[in-house]
């Protein structure tokens, strides 16, 4: 069948089920039910302190087909899902999906977890390296299905995706499992995207490398979720874990695209007092940012809020007085986690409430601006953050799709040509976002608005920006870069790209 | 023009093309390394030969190392590695 995005879609894929197809970014919001959660409740004199991975994996009474969750906040610093599998692979389970929120390269490890039949099924939001690779290639039993970071939260809150044990990288946690991240060695910020995984799933592991007497408070995620508390020695490696800083790029085409795209959002009016805003931690993204902040000191703009990832420039931002509070799902560098820790305003938000468009209502539907990158887009204005031009698995939504459907305004931001590749493209290898919730895409040589916003065309009709068609700017990429051949794919289903609200928006196949 | 010694052209960054020119016994060859191989690499051998032929070369081995160079580019640098082969 054929999706809203013009993707052949099959009605069942082996391995994932009957395919329900993506009908359009709004179609599926509405009456939805919640599931419930089966949990063990204890007496006044249960201790959750275990000595070992190994015990407490007895303990949840781990077995073949299980399904175990990770969150991400440790990023590539991460030790837990490693320490976790090898573990379990040692108890000789197998059969198992791993849902984690994000796999970086890190987790290197899980490929000979999956080649050896322990895991066989993966849910991720982004995947890089070589996992990503040894999925690209086919070596993953059943197709890998890819959310976003709302729609994670969505599937687990429906029962879509359905949690055995959960599994917390805790920087600091109590005897009786309380978590915050802003204390401790490890310390991460805020523990977003493992809030779900700690409501839903049947069991709930802390792990830790900063065990506190009770209590360990600010408490981020609570003793009433969480089974049992297991100390190591490091939960990750703090050089991988945040960056120190976050810089803004110095390459004059990034910084050129970024000034464009500050200029687009003020001349359309959106740079006003109440102004929200939300961007990546890539180089050109936080350039947007300090042309944003240029503007809104000049004009005295005053800001509601910065949501998202929060990076330290942001955190500048909100220290200067430019937005009133921050929305933070995951912290960037040390300083959005020291930030984190003091400021009142600086409020931890969960997956769910960052992007789950099956609640009452996301942070994203609050944002005036998001900025977002892109490795293609197409004429239709879909983008791909899912796959390279050469088919391999390189990222995943993250929470791409969720803040391009909630903002009022969602700018691509992105060089036309990268190493000789025309970014934008007739069609995309995979589509990660749809085209009807991406406003505009801003280049070093113009800008192209989605025809859908004739009210933005309108307010730019004697604009001095260099605006084109996205055609145009199609054709001033290929004129440069010569048209790319096709790359070929075998028919295997290796991955399964699910919009946030659960349909499925595209499949990647198999390089071949 | 004929190829007496090795020779080179380019560097390894982003957008750039590295040429080494070598003489060669039967012919033209090219052993092409790109980042963008499987959607540019009979295009960037087909700029590298059309080269050779435009400068009259008969027997050179070119060995290309590819960072994503544009046709420009990748033709100056071949012509430039040339140069520095012959005489």
């Amino acid at each position: 069948m054929i999706n809203a995005v013009k993707r052949e879609i099959p009605e069942f894929i082996e391995g994932y089920g009957k395919v329900k197809p993506f009908m359009g970014a709004y179609a599926n919001i509405g009456d939805v039910v919640k599931t419930s959660v089966k949990i063990k409740s204890v007496k006044p004199n249960d201790k959750k302190v275990l000595p070992s991975i190994k015990d407490a994996l007895l303990k949840c009474g781990i077995k073949d087909g299980m399904t175990i969750s990770f969150h991400h906040h440790l990023r590539n610093g991460d030790y837990v899902l490693n320490m976790v599998l090898d573990e379990i692979a040692k108890l000789g389970i197998k059969n198992l999906t791993v849902a984690a929120s994000s796999i970086f390269p890190c987790h290197a490890p899980l490929v000979e977890h999956i080649k050896n039949g322990v895991v066989t099924k993966i849910y991720a939001n982004y995947m890089s390296g070589p996992v990503a690779e040894a999925v690209s290639k086919g070596l993953l039993k059943y197709p890998a299905i890819m959310h976003t970071h709302g729609g994670r939260a969505r599937a687990i809150e429906s029962g879509d995706l359905h949690i055995d044990i959960a599994f917390i990288a805790a920087p600091t946690c109590d005897t009786y499992g309380n978590i915050n991240g802003v204390e401790g060695k490890s310390a991460c910020g805020s523990l977003g995207y493992a809030i779900p995984d700690a409501m839903y799933a049947e069991k709930v592991v802390a792990i830790t490398d900063n065990l506190v007497d009770y209590p360990a408070c600010p408490i981020e995620i609570s003793q009433e979720y969480v089974d049992y508390v297991v100390v190591v020695d490091e939960i990750g490696d703090p050089k991988g874990i945040v960056s120190g800083t976050t810089r803004i790029t110095r390459d004059p085409i990034g910084l050129r695209i970024a000034k464009l795209a500050a200029q687009l959002i003020d001349e359309v009016g959106l740079l006003k007092d109440g102004f929200s805003f939300q961007t990546g931690a890539g180089g050109t993204s936080l350039a947007v940012a300090a042309f944003v902040k240029d503007i809104m000191k000049k004009k005295n703009i005053k800001g509601s809020f910065a949501a998202g990832g929060i990076t330290g420039y942001i955190v500048d931002m909100f220290e200067e007085g430019l937005f009133k509070a921050l929305f933070d799902v995951q912290c960037f560098d040390l300083k959005a986690v020291e930030s984190y820790k003091n400021n009142k305003a600086h409020q931890g938000m969960s997956a769910s409430m960052y992007g789950n468009p099956h609640n009452k209502g996301a942070v994203v539907n609050n944002l005036d601006v998001m900025i977002l990158g892109a490795t293609e887009v197409d004429i239709d204005f879909n983008v791909n953050v899912t796959t390279g031009s050469n088919g391999i698995i390189i990222g995943g939504s993250g929470g791409h799709s969720d803040t391009a459907a909630g903002a009022k305004l969602a700018i691509v931001v992105t060089q036309l040509t990268k190493a000789r590749l025309p970014i934008i493209v007739d069609r995309v290898t995979t589509v990660t976002t749809p085209g009807e919730t991406i406003d505009a895409v801003v280049t070093e040589r113009g800008i192209a608005i989605n025809p859908r916003r004739q009210d933005l065309l309108e307010k730019l009709k004697d604009s001095n920006l260099p605006i084109f068609t996205i055609e145009e700017l199609k054709n001033m990429a290929e004129k440069l870069t010569g048209v790319p051949e096709k790359i070929e794919f075998e028919d295997r289903i290796v991955a399964v790209v699910e919009y946030r609200d659960g349909t499925v928006i595209d499949v990647v196949r198999q390089v071949r | 023009m004929k190829i007496v010694r090795p020779a080179k052209a380019g560097t390894m960054e982003s957008n750039d093309i590295y040429i080494m020119v070598y003489p060669n016994e039967n012919g033209n060859e090219i052993q092409l390394d790109s980042i963008v191989l499987k959607q540019f690499g009979n295009q960037i051998k087909k700029v590298i030969m059309d080269t050779l032929n435009e400068l009259e070369v008969e027997n050179a081995l070119v060995v290309a190392k590819d960072r994503g160079a544009l046709d420009y580019t990748i033709k100056a640098r071949v012509e430039t590695a040339i140069k520095r082969a012959c005489e």
